[in-house]
This record gives C-alpha cells, sequence and structure tokens, in this order.
C-alpha cells in the first residue's frame, strides 16, 4: 500500500494518452510442444535505446507444459473509484494463467529487470474453489481481480460450464464464482465492462475439446463453436440479456467496449463465417431504455488460393478465411485495431462512427499464402495475432502465434516467434517500422503483449474522457 | 474550560470532522463530479452530492441515537462514555491491523449512491467518530436542572443527535462540494489523483485519538 495512487492510473482514457509512453513491453513467450518451461520477456521499445526492440531480461517459469495465452496486470485505472476501495494499489504484478496447466502465476515486476514469481496458485485451488479450468482473460475491477476461464470441472473441463472467478488483490487468494445467475452462457472467452454503468460484456469461443486439440472441423462445420455474447449486471453479478450473432458467426472472441464510459458500445471480433468464410466485426450498443443489440459492421472477405498452397484444413474450400482473432481499440475510442491471422494482414478501421467503420490502413505481413516479409527482409512465420496499443495511439505492436494446436494445424511447421511494431500516421494511416524485429529464444512462440505503465486492452476508466 | 467553551470547541470537533470527511476522496465527492460528466449535467452532481449526504447522515443517525437513548440513564453515563470511547480504540485498532476494504461496499452498484455512502460511512466508522464528541455535548454537567428531568432528557438528546448529525452532515457536504464543483469546473480530473491520499493510517489513528479522549473527559 502507499501513500498516493499509482502515477499510472488515469482517470480517463484521454489522460492515460497524455501520461508518459511505454519503453517497456512484456510478451509471453510459450513452448508449444512443452518441451520447455514458458516465459515472460522484457522488450526495450525506447527507440532511443540502444537495445531497441531487443529482449532486455526474461524469467522462466518452474513448471512445464503450462502454455501461457493471455495475461494481465494485477491492477489497473478502475482503482480511482472510490466505489472499489482500492486507491492504493500498485500496478506492479502480472496475473498469467497456462491456458493449458490451468496454473497461475503471481509474476511481481516491479523492477522489471530482475522479475520474480510472487505466488503460484494450482490449477486444484481453483478447481476446488470454482469449479472452473483453463484460465484466461485479467482485468482488475470492483471486487478485486477477475479471471475468466474457458473450461468448467472434469477430466475434459466439461463438466459444468466456464465462467468468471475473482482473486482477491492484495493477497491474490481465489476468492469463488462471480455468477450468481448465468442465464444461457455455457461457454467462454472474453469479457469487459463499463463501470460506472454498471455492466458486463462476454463471448465465447469453444469448450476445452473443441480447442485443446487444435480446432475440430466437424463442430465448426456444424457451427458448435461460440456464436453469442452475453450481458451482465456486473455488481449484480447476473446475465441479463444474450444475443446470438447467428449461428453461422463462429468463435465471438475479443470484447472491446469503449474506453469512454460515456458512451455506451463496443465491438466484437468473430473469426469466420461458415457460409462465406467472412471474417466480421460486429459493433454492440445499449439504447435508451436499457436493451443491448448488436449489428455486423465489418466485413473481411476471404482470399481464394490454390488447393495445393492450403494446409490440410483448408484445401476443401480453396480459399484462405481472414481469420481475425484479436482486435484492439485505441484509448480515444478512433481506431479498431482488427489481425486478420489467415490472410496476412493487420487492418486499422476509424471507429468515429461505430456503426459505420471505415478501413482507414492496412499492413500485409505472414499468411497462409502470401507468406509477406518484414521490410527488414525477414519471414514473418503465421500472421499477425495479439496486438497492443500504445496509450497514446502513435504505435502498434503484435505477435504471430494464435495457440499452439491451432498454429500447426493453419501453419505446419515450426515458424517461428515473431513481435513487430507498425506506426500510426497522423490521421491514420500504418506502416511497419523497419527497425522494431524481437528475437525470441529457440523452440518458442510469442503471444500477448502487455506495456509498462498499461495498455489499451487491460485499463478500465470510471471518469468520462471530457 | 468552562462549559460554554467546552461545549463550543465540542461544536466545532463536530464541523471539522465533518469537514475533514467530505474532503477524503474515499468519502465520495469524486462520483459527484462521474455523475455530472456522465450524464452531461450539472444538476448531477448536486444530486449526487445529495444522495452522498442523505447516507452519510443516515450512518449519523444510526450510531447516534441508540446513545442519545442511553444517556437518558444519567447515573450510568460514565459507563456508556467509556464504552464509546472503548469501542472507537478498538474500531481503530482493528482498522488499523486489516487493511482489507469490506467486499460488500464494491458490490453497491454506482446508480444507489446514498446506500454505498451510508455503508462507507458505517464501515469506516464515520458515525462512531461522533459519538465521544455528541456524549461531551450531552454531558450532565452541561444541563441545568430542569433538563436532567428524563422525559425532557430524552427529547433534549435526540434533538441534539439530530443537530449533530445535521450540523456534521452540512460540513461534510460541503467540503466534498466545494472539491466536486472545483473539480468539475476549474481543475479537472487530473486534480483527483494528484489530491488523493492514503488517509488509511491516518483514519485509523484518528478514531483511537477521539476514543482517548472520550475517555479522558470521563474524568473531567
Amino acid at each position: 500500500m502507499s501513500i498516493r495512487p499509482d502515477p499510472t492510473f488515469h482517470a480517463t482514457a484521454k489522460l492515460a494518452m497524455a501520461a508518459p509512453v511505454e519503453n517497456l513491453a512484456f510478451t509471453l513467450m510459450l513452448s508449444p510442444d512443452g518441451s520447455q518451461p514458458d516465459g515472460i520477456a522484457v522488450v526495450d521499445v525506447d527507440p532511443k535505446s540502444k537495445n531497441f526492440g531487443e529482449i532486455v531480461s526474461s524469467l522462466f517459469m518452474p513448471n512445464k507444459g503450462d502454455e501461457f495465452h493471455h495475461f494481465g496486470w494485477n491492477a489497473c485505472s478502475s482503482a480511482l473509484s472510490p466505489l472499489t476501495g482500492h486507491a492504493f494499489l500498485e500496478r506492479r504484478y502480472l496475473i498469467v494463467p497456462g491456458i493449458r496447466s490451468s496454473r497461475i502465476y503471481v509474476i511481481d515486476v516491479k523492477d522489471p529487470m530482475n522479475m520474480k514469481i510472487h505466488r503460484t496458485i494450482e490449477a486444484d485451488e481453483i478447481l476446488e474453489k470454482t469449479g472452473y479450468s483453463r484460465p484466461h482473460t485479467i482485468h482488475c475491477g470492483p471486487e478485486g481481480i477477475y479471471v475468466s476461464t474457458l473450461g468448467g470441472g472434469g477430466e475434459d473441463g466439461t463438466d459444468g460450464p466456464p465462467g468468471i472467478f475473482i482473486m482477491d488483490c492484495e493477497t491474490f487468494d481465489v476468492l469463488g464464482r462471480y455468477e450468481m445467475d448465468r442465464g444461457a452462457q455455457d461457454k467462454h472467452y472474453d469479457f469487459w465492462w463499463n463501470l460506472p454503468r454498471d455492466y458486463m460484456v462476454s463471448s465465447e469461443w469453444g469448450l476445452p475439446p473443441q480447442f485443446e486439440n487444435g480446432i475440430v472441423p466437424e463442430d465448426l462445420l456444424s457451427n458448435k463453436y461460440g456464436h453469442s455474447i452475453h450481458f451482465w449486471d456486473l455488481r449484480g453479478r447476473r446475465n441479463i440479456q444474450t444475443i446470438d450473432l447467428g449461428e453461422n458467426h463462429q468463435m465471438a472472441l475479443e470484447i472491446r467496449p469503449a474506453h469512454d464510459p460515456a458512451k455506451e458500445y463496443g465491438f466484437c471480433g468473430v473469426v469466420v463465417d461458415t457460409t462465406n468464410l467472412e471474417g466480421a466485426i460486429f459493433t454492440w450498443w445499449r439504447d435508451e431504455d436499457g436493451k443491448f443489440h448488436a449489428k455486423k459492421t465489418v466485413t473481411i472477405p476471404p482470399v481464394p488460393a490454390d488447393a495445393d498452397d492450403l494446409p490440410e484444413l483448408l484445401k476443401g474450400f480453396s480459399a484462405v478465411p481472414p481469420l481475425v482473432t484479436d482486435i484492439d481499440l485505441s484509448l480515444d475510442d478512433k481506431y479498431l485495431y482488427v489481425a486478420c491471422w489467415g490472410t496476412g494482414e493487420m487492418h486499422q478501421y476509424d471507429v468515429s462512427d461505430p456503426m459505420a467503420p471505415k478501413l482507414a490502413g492496412k499492413v500485409e505481413i505472414g499468411g497462409i499464402v502470401a507468406k509477406h516479409k518484414h521490410p527488414n527482409g525477414k519471414e514473418f512465420g503465421y500472421g499477425p495475432q495479439m496486438v497492443e496499443i500504445s496509450r497514446d495511439g502513435k504505435r502498434v505492436y503484435w505477435t504471430n502465434s494464435l495457440y499452439s494446436t491451432w498454429d500447426d494445424q493453419f501453419y505446419p511447421g515450426e515458424r517461428g516467434a515473431a513481435m513487430v511494431m507498425a506506426d500510426v500516421g497522423e490521421n491514420g494511416g500504418l506502416t511497419l517500422n523497419k527497425d522494431f524485429w524481437v528475437e525470441f529464444p529457440d523452440g518458442y512462440r510469442s503471444h500477448q503483449i502487455r506495456l509498462e505503465g498499461g495498455d489499451c486492452s487491460t485499463d478500465s476508466f470510471c471518469y468520462p474522457s471530457v | 474550560m468552562s462549559d460554554i467553551s467546552l461545549v463550543a470547541a465540542l461544536w466545532w470537533a463536530v464541523i471539522v470532522s465533518g469537514l475533514y470527511h467530505g474532503l477524503n476522496p474515499a468519502m465520495g465527492w469524486p462520483l459527484a463530479v462521474s455523475s455530472a460528466l456522465m450524464e452531461k449535467k450539472r444538476t448531477a452532481l448536486i444530486y449526487a452530492l445529495a444522495a452522498l449526504s442523505a447516507g452519510h447522515f443516515m450512518a449519523m443517525m444510526v450510531i447516534l441515537l441508540p446513545f442519545s437513548m442511553m444517556t437518558t440513564l444519567v447515573y450510568w453515563e460514565r459507563e456508556v462514555r467509556i464504552g464509546a470511547g472503548l469501542i472507537l480504540i478498538a474500531l481503530g485498532i482493528y482498522l488499523l491491523v486489516v487493511r482489507r476494504h469490506p467486499r460488500i461496499l464494491s458490490r453497491v452498484p454506482p446508480s444507489r449512491l446514498a446506500l454505498w455512502s451510508f455503508l462507507v460511512a458505517m464501515a469506516h466508522g464515520a458515525g462512531l467518530m461522533l459519538v465521544p464528541i455528541y456524549l461531551g455535548i450531552c454531558a450532565p454537567q452541561h444541563q441545568d436542572a430542569g433538563h436532567l428531568a428524563s422525559g425532557s432528557l430524552m427529547a433534549g438528546n435526540i434533538g441534539t443527535a439530530f443537530l449533530v448529525g445535521v450540523t456534521h452532515t452540512a460540513a461534510m457536504t460541503l467540503a466534498g462540494g466545494a472539491l466536486a464543483a472545483g473539480t468539475y469546473f476549474w481543475l479537472g480530473l487530473k486534480f483527483l489523483s494528484k489530491t488523493w491520499f492514503n488517509l488509511d493510517t491516518v483514519w485509523a489513528v484518528s478514531l483511537i485519538v477521539v476514543g482517548f479522549l472520550g475517555l479522558i473527559s470521563t474524568h473531567g
């Protein structure tokens, strides 16, 4: 506990944009075959530093087979609401779940050059106290740290639905399930909220048997992956509405509400439409009566391809689907970045009018068939995946791995880890930075990125940007 | 100190503690700023402050009224004051040792500010802090013989408890309201994180200090 609020907490998204820029990034590294322990790399992202784009510190776990996927901060700007009562937490710990082991590490990064494991929470404890497994997205909020999970109980995580559990934000004890009434929700993926308006939105991927050993083509073609988003009374912990985006909209993944809580809309990325292989963005919003709605506002078509150039899974389609696997919204709510992992493109949409996004910039790198090279001449294995935007909105970072077994299906053979950065133009537009290319240790893949001082996909604000 | 100046000092304590509660962001003034910004209406600032005040006042009353009834037992007045002092010291020590904020507070929806303000004042002992001050004001040595008749004493004590609650809440609202309005109209939200200090320790210690002052006053 400190005397003053953490200087990286900001009342509004606008104040966060004006804060000092990031000098370091934390990137997850995973060993896809579990032969080495997973780790966290600290990447120097200060263009004035002689180590720009290099890993300057790393920490590897004591266990193997965790499969790091998503992670998050123990505390963020949401602590500045008196309602939470946690104004004096420090943004100091990274909460890192192993999606395969169901183990959670609490990593102290106060000294990023000398990171330490502060606490390890084993799968048994989580299962016993919550009935959940496969922890996934982390957000700090009113009651502490909220962790979404992809699996329920039992051997294969299908004994009961997955959901969200809450951890104490000081001791990191697992406190218990979040849901009092889950309504129709029976699968999980991402979640986020509007704190002053007191609602939460959650999404769906699939249950562990549908993702752990790779994508199950029969389940995909019979539309058995998640295609609904759920709205919740955040503090009442009850599902208040579920919107089915249509069963052909398979895998409704990332939920990105406007950062300014005065705006009552947000976006959700859909990986693939099984009727035409399109990727899609839905805009969801709340009307004056408090009812939620969702509408498809962006479609990204597949690219025709020769069956010989395609992996087994896609041969029958003679096309590469864009596969919208991650989206991220800049702090001014102006640009939505959309990773097209299949076609190897990063799209930038101007979403000033959230109901009518306009393509404002595009970068081509990697891709199943296109295999675009980085401007430095190096091969970018896989496609653009986990994306993170600098607080000031001027730099966009991304890595290339989706999920070990899925990487192998869509991109057979080992393609190597990558992390790149693109500069954003004054009036939009996106250009890959030639000088930024991170080399990762052999045998690793790279996943989610967190920025020193907070980022666009973790911080929640309690006051409107005015 | 003469009885009159002692009573005056105690009334000042009611006001100063009100200002202290009002200035503390943890008692809610930033929520009034947020309300006004979210609704894009200045009146929302006033409504939110009114809700915060109502909750705070209710918490004062819930604590002070039982004591106002107990002090009609003039013969046990000293014991009541010692008991109140000890309760306050115990709560102060508890808050010093257990630094966790009750989870129930974060489960209150932002739309129910009065309830939140009531619970937060109860959980932090804001009402209890007034008890020794209130008991000092009502002490029998400050009453004339006529008021010491039990019926009029009871009515008088309830009236005093009410007045203490109103005065304290008015001071709290004035201080919190000034900060909320200042932030909303001129200073901007950067002011919020710049001026927010961790008062947890100071708060717990001030409960203990007031508790001790209550105990010492029983030797007067």
